[in-house]
């Protein structure tokens, strides 16, 4: 990547700039594909672009970086998401 | 009108930043990078945004950012577009992206200033209604008898009309649209980016934990809002005015609005208005303010 050199603080583009964010999570989205009309709904609409979009319009859910906030499976029209709770993380 | 399936693949805001689950910001954010593509500087003031660029010496955005005061956004894109002028540079979009206490007060001045110089850069503010960054204090987009952590008992006041105060600058694009309309955030996105001057757009972005809800909530909260009349989707290219989608149907009185009610019970900061027993004094007068707000839609744009 191109480094410039102002007298100012430079932040630089990362993936993950504050963390594994799916961390976060206390409900999970599950995706029955078989239940999917591949819409497209959750997919525009993740906050997190946790939802990956295939070149078939299949979508497939990325537990790295979503947080659990449920929009995909509150927008999903035929339901094939849903929220199920997280296991409890043994220390 | 753009189906889902024809939408750009890539992302310029990044996975795993700050940005609270559920946020509206950042829905808004990929929509409207989708249809600027990624030569696009924005600038940005102290706002939710700020903070969704994470930490220092990363940020979660894959395009050039300028973080900027408050007060200064629309300032700083001018700064921002004369220097591309200068050299040559046509095929970059210049964008202030601000919070609503960045437009509707801080910022109003620089705003107001910017567009009257004629700037060639879209200004757009992501209206949550509240000081939300800073902790969910009242602004001049909070709606009546919504509680904030500065207005406990309720604003007393009612939400300044921003869309006016903009038309009146008569710029050669305006218009107003909701996180939970992807199709209409796209086309009035790209619609700007191929207008020259100084073009303005207001997202309306429903904050979960600002407004009490539930964050699984924020698309369907957009829609209820547009749903009641409480938010009107319109457009307006050279002081010809447009309604968009259902807000058209409510303006020629095709549909009739959802009590506003409907969209406000789901919400916490209104919960002062149910509980211990109904405020109907209150509750009135929100229904009776957007009523009037229709009204004079209908007598300023019906039929011209
Ligand atoms: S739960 Fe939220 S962050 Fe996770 S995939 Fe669904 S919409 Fe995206
Ligand atoms: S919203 Fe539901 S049906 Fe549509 S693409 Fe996503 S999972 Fe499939």
């Amino acid at each position: 990547m191109k480094k410039f050199s102002v007298e100012t603080s430079l932040s630089y583009p990362k993936k993950g700039a504050m963390g594994k964010t799916g961390s976060w999570r206390v409900f999970k989205p599950i995706l029955d594909k078989k239940k999917c009309v591949k819409c497209l709904r959750c997919w525009i609409f993740c906050p997190e672009s946790s939802i990956h979009r295939e070149k078939d319009d299949s979508v497939s859910i990325d537990y790295e970086f979503c947080k659990g906030c449920g929009v995909c499976a509150n927008e999903c029209n035929v339901k094939a998401i849903i929220m199920e709770r997280e296991e409890a993380k043994k220390n | 009108m753009m189906r889902l399936k024809d939408f750009p693949v890539d992302e310029c805001l990044l996975q795993g930043n700050a940005a609270c689950p559920g946020c509206p910001a950042t829905i808004g954010l990929r929509l409207v990078l989708k249809a600027l593509g990624k030569k696009t500087i924005m600038v940005v003031p102290a706002c939710c945004t700020s903070v969704i660029e994470s930490l220092y010496p990363h940020t979660s955005f894959d395009i050039p950012v300028m973080n900027i005061a408050f007060e200064a956004a629309a300032a700083g894109a001018s700064g921002v577009e004369a220097s591309l002028r200068q050299q040559g540079r046509t095929d970059i979009t210049v964008v202030a992206w601000a919070g609503d206490g960045g437009t509707y007060d801080i910022g109003l001045q620089a705003l107001s200033g910017a567009l009257e110089r004629g700037t060639n850069f879209i200004y757009i503010c992501y209206n949550n209604q509240i000081y939300s960054n800073t902790g969910i204090q009242r602004s001049g987009a909070t709606p009546y008898a919504a509680w904030t952590t500065t207005t406990v008992g309720g604003k007393n006041e009612l939400r300044k009309e921003m869309g006016d105060i903009i038309l009146a600058h008569h710029i050669p694009y305006a218009a107003q649209t909701c996180i939970s309309y992807p199709e209409d955030v796209f086309s009035k996105v790209t619609k700007a980016k191929n207008i020259k001057g100084p073009k303005y757009i207001e997202i309306l972005a429903p904050c979960p934990p600002g407004w009490r809800f539930s964050m699984d909530k924020t698309v369907e909260m957009g829609r209820m809002a547009v749903d009641s009349g409480a938010w009107a989707l319109w457009e307006c290219e050279n002081d010809k005015m447009i309604f968009n989608g259902k807000s058209k149907l409510i303006l020629e009185k095709k549909i009739q609005r959802k009590p506003v009610e409907d969209w406000i019970k789901y919400q916490g900061r209104f919960g002062h208005l149910f509980r211990p027993q109904r405020d109907e004094k209150r509750l009135k007068a929100i229904e009776e303010y957007v009523d009037s707000l229709w009204d004079r839609y209908r007598k300023c744009y019906l039929g011209k």
